[in-house]
């Protein structure tokens, strides 16, 4: 493939032609933040917090689908953009109900660890506080609408990966959801193999295993059982 | 058909025109039916029937004429007299003309509109051309007014490059709203290579109170199929769709039938006029979404997907409908296409002003004495589309504002009235040519709240694919709702500023990044007004009710009602 040299803050990278500016700034160590992007699935450009100023361009662009041209000019960090990305974290944080003490995933989260390296301490906007429902009804995993940041990595992941496509939206805008099978309760969904690959790849607790929130641990001691008898019965010198 | 065929039908139909002693021409466009046209349809033509269907009598239903607040209207044609035009028509008022005419006798004075009335004397139709004057199902009436006749040309005269080079000529530009040189974007797709390439033709217009692509679209669907055609030729597709809004069942029908005449004609499907050229129209229906119409999302739902942009690069001339080269352009476009090729591009082009050049059909509404649908030069100073074409503000009022370019466009304050409509001049003043609504508001009318309705109808319509316009338009909505109830704070204004600009600048497709432009524009020129409403809790309109206290107010309000009791809960 052809290489391109571009200038990334103000240094020059050579790079070859196809890669994204993303791809060319993390070879390098340039730190972008992303949400919706996951590297191997389709780039959607719908998080927004990788734009990038680009010389030339009257806005920016977002990194993860931009292809890198020859002598691009490129700024991956700037007061702008900072306040912009802190905006749009402010925003997602906003739009449903992002309640991390409480959540599934506090501590492992890629929309807390993206606020919190943006330094967001408090939400300038209005939260809107859906009241959106759970979808519990598949056996081994589960759905909170009320986490979900519409990221639709597991719709791509599904699709591309597994092959399922049973993850699709309905809705649009504000009122956007994530559906299984043109909207029937995950439980019910055929198409579904139970593959696990959405839930490892959503960015939020929106996609959850079961069993692992607080008060859902059951605890399995029938395996025990018949060890912990014979042991009894040995106690009193009998045999069972 | 061939093209000595054309030319001979044309002549036919236009000679049995001109040996009519009377033509009745009855607008029975959308607007018109409403306010009762089939009425006065069905009167004329009980009437004709009664006196024999004589040969020489013609009565004509027709698209849209133009002042459509005044419907339904009746144009009368008699040879070597003035054209003579009456509103509100009733079918008794209709009768009364017919009869009158038939005697000889001089016509009825209620209700005709003056000769010289500038809402006709001021505009120039080309793309409207045939609006009004001719039956929208007949193939025959098209054809007598030159219809077709640039497509033969094209076919038979020019090569494709050619056919690019003249639409260059003529400086068109989109009429969807973006306005990109339509030549340049022809040659671009000529240029792409692909298996195949198609042509898209956007007739989901979904901006509130604009109706000029549903109105051509009913009126004079053959003119558009021509240029489409036209452009099939130009770019090398053999395969066209018109994305009709699914809110538009005429237009849409009307079209279907514009198609299967024009095929049976030999106008359109496979060697089109005896030449080499095939070429095939379809239809598809939108299902009621404004995002449909940005170009990849209309795309998408024509391929069956769901309708939502796509970033770009790749373009639709480079990677459109299954990947191929796809031209899209709005329906207006198509519509300039065959004007441009019958009057030639020069002359074309010698309308406009600067880098805009040809007309603009805009649909004036508010609170302007005429409503309805005009084609105006481009450049024409704003002030001769308020005062001389719409006749001024109704009840006396005085000037406000002009919005153009629907939800994502801007307010056009007084002093700038005698701006010159163009591309660029809109732009310059925060605003968008658009596709071509046109609304005029007097005194009455509160800019913040015509920002927050048209927030209102972008946070409806947002796809929900981008993080900055799905929840930026709930959260600006929001904030402008406030302002309007009087419970903002300054803080807010600050707020909302900031997410504006934000959302111009992040936003995934053009929904996004211009539905910021109606609250930018009017904080920009009535900047005052908001003040108005934080600062002093008042509305200068009157059209906002002041009905909740902001936070510092509701609190200082508390601690002096607490303050006023004593600590046994008594008042002093
Ligand atoms: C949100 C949005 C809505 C649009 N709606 C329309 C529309 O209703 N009709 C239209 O012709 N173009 C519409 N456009 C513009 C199209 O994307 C496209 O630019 C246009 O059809 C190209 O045709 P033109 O070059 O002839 O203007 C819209 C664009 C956006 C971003
Ligand atoms: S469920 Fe998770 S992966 Fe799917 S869209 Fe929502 S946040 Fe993204
Ligand atoms: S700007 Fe709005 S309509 Fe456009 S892609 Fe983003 S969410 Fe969808
Ligand atoms: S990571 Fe690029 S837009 Fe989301
Ligand atoms: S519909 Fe009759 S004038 Fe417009």
């Amino acid at each position: 493939m052809p290489a391109i040299t571009l200038t990334i803050n103000n240094e020059l990278f050579s790079a070859r032609k196809e890669q994204t500016i993303l791809e060319i700034a993390r070879e390098h160590g340039i730190d972008i933040p992303t949400l919706c992007h996951f590297e191997g699935l389709e780039a959607m450009g719908g998080c927004r917090l990788c734009l990038v100023e680009l010389q030339g361009s009257p806005r920016p662009v977002p990194a993860c689908i931009t292809k890198a041209a020859e002598g691009m000019v490129i700024t991956t960090s700037s007061d702008k953009l900072i306040e912009y990305r802190k905006m749009l974290v402010e925003l997602l944080l906003a739009e449903r109900t992002h309640t991390c003490s409480i959540c599934v995933q506090n501590n492992n989260c890629e929309l807390q660890t993206l606020a919190a390296k943006l330094g967001i301490d408090h939400v300038r906007f209005d939260y809107l506080h859906q009241q959106l429902p759970m979808d519990a009804s598949r056996e081994r995993f589960a759905l909170d609408h009320n986490r979900c940041v519409l990221c639709l990595r597991c719709v791509r992941v599904c699709d591309a990966v597994e092959g399922a496509h049973t993850w699709d939206v309905r809705g649009r805008g504000s009122t956007s959801r994530i559906v299984a099978d043109l909207d029937r309760p995950w439980g019910n969904s055929t198409s579904c193999t139970d593959c696990g690959k959405c839930v490892q790849l959503c960015p939020t607790g929106a996609l959850y295993k079961k069993g692992a929130t607080v008060g859902e641990m059951k605890k399995e001691r029938s395996f025990l059982n018949r060890i912990l008898e014979r042991r009894r019965l040995a106690a009193q010198g009998r045999s069972l | 058909m061939n093209r000595g065929e054309l030319a001979e039908l044309a002549e036919a139909t236009l000679q049995k025109q001109q040996a009519c002693r009377l033509r009745l021409l009855v607008c029975c466009g959308t607007p018109c039916v409403a306010a009762g046209a089939e009425a006065v349809v069905a009167a004329l033509r009980e009437q004709l029937t009664g006196l024999g269907n004589l040969a020489d009598l013609e009565l004509v239903s027709t698209g849209c004429q133009g002042p459509c607040s005044r419907g339904p209207l009746l144009t009368v044609l008699q040879p070597g007299q003035p054209e003579q035009v009456w509103e509100k028509v009733t079918p008794e008022l209709a009768c009364t003309v017919l009869n009158t005419a038939l005697q000889q006798q001089h016509l009825p004075e209620q209700n005709l509109l003056p000769q010289d009335w500038p809402f006709f004397n001021r505009q120039t139709r080309l793309v409207l051309a045939n609006s009004g004057r001719i039956d929208p199902e007949s193939l025959e009436q098209y054809i007598a007014r030159g219809g077709y006749e640039s497509l033969a040309q094209a076919l038979h005269e020019m090569t494709p490059d050619d056919v690019c080079d003249g639409v260059v000529q003529s400086g068109l530009r989109g009429r969807g709203g973006g306005g990109y040189p339509t030549g340049l974007k022809w040659q671009l797709v000529r240029k792409s290579s692909g298996s195949r390439k198609f042509v898209v033709a956007n007739g989901d217009e979904g901006d509130p109170g604009a109706y000029m692509d549903r109105s051509l679209m009913e009126s004079d669907p053959h003119r558009i199929l021509e240029g489409i055609a036209i452009a099939g030729y130009a770019i090398g597709a053999d395969q066209g769709y018109i994305y009709v809004r699914g809110e538009y069942p005429v237009a849409a029908q009307r079209l279907r039938k514009a198609i299967k005449d024009a095929e049976r004609a030999g106008l359109l499907g496979s060697r089109v006029l005896d030449s080499s050229f095939s070429f095939r129209i379809d239809i598809r229906i939108g299902a009621g979404a404004f995002v449909c119409g940005e170009e990849t999302a209309l795309l998408g739902s024509i391929m069956g997907r769901r309708g939502q942009p796509r970033i770009r690069p790749p373009y639709p001339a480079e990677a459109g409908l299954w990947g191929c080269p796809t031209l899209i352009n709005n329906v207006e476009t198509f519509g300039n296409i065959p004007s441009i090729f019958s009057i030639g591009p020069q002359a074309f082009s010698a309308y406009g002003n600067g880098k805009s050049r040809g007309t603009k059909v805009f649909a004036l509404c508010g609170e302007v004495v005429n409503n309805g649908l005009i084609e105006v030069p481009m450049g024409i100073p704003l002030r001769e589309i308020v005062y001389e074409i719409g006749g001024g503000l109704a009840n006396g009022a005085t000037f406000k504002a002009a919005q153009t370019g629907g939800p994502s466009g801007g307010c056009i304050p007084a002093e700038k009235l005698d701006t010159p409509v163009d591309y660029e001049n809109l732009q310059a003043l925060g605003s968008i040519m658009g596709s071509g609504g046109l609304i005029v508001m007097g005194e009455q009318s509160c800019m913040v709240d015509v920002a927050r309705f048209f927030m209102e109808f972008c946070l409806d319509e947002s796809c929900g694919k981008c993080v900055p316009c799905r929840t930026g338009t709930v959260e600006i909505y929001r904030l402008l709702s406030r302002i309007c109830n009087g419970s903002a704070s300054q803080r807010d204004l600050q707020t909302l500023e900031q997410l504006c600009v934000m959302m111009k600048d992040t936003s995934l497709c053009g929904l996004g990044a211009a539905a910021p432009n109606p609250v930018l524009s009017t904080l920009r020129w009535f900047r005052q007004e908001y003040e108005a409403h934080v600062k002093d809790r008042r509305c200068p309109a009157g059209v906002c009710s002041m009905n909740e206290l902001p936070l510092h107010l509701l609190g200082e309000q508390l601690l002096q009602r607490i303050s006023a009791l004593r600590c046994d809960g008594e008042e002093y």
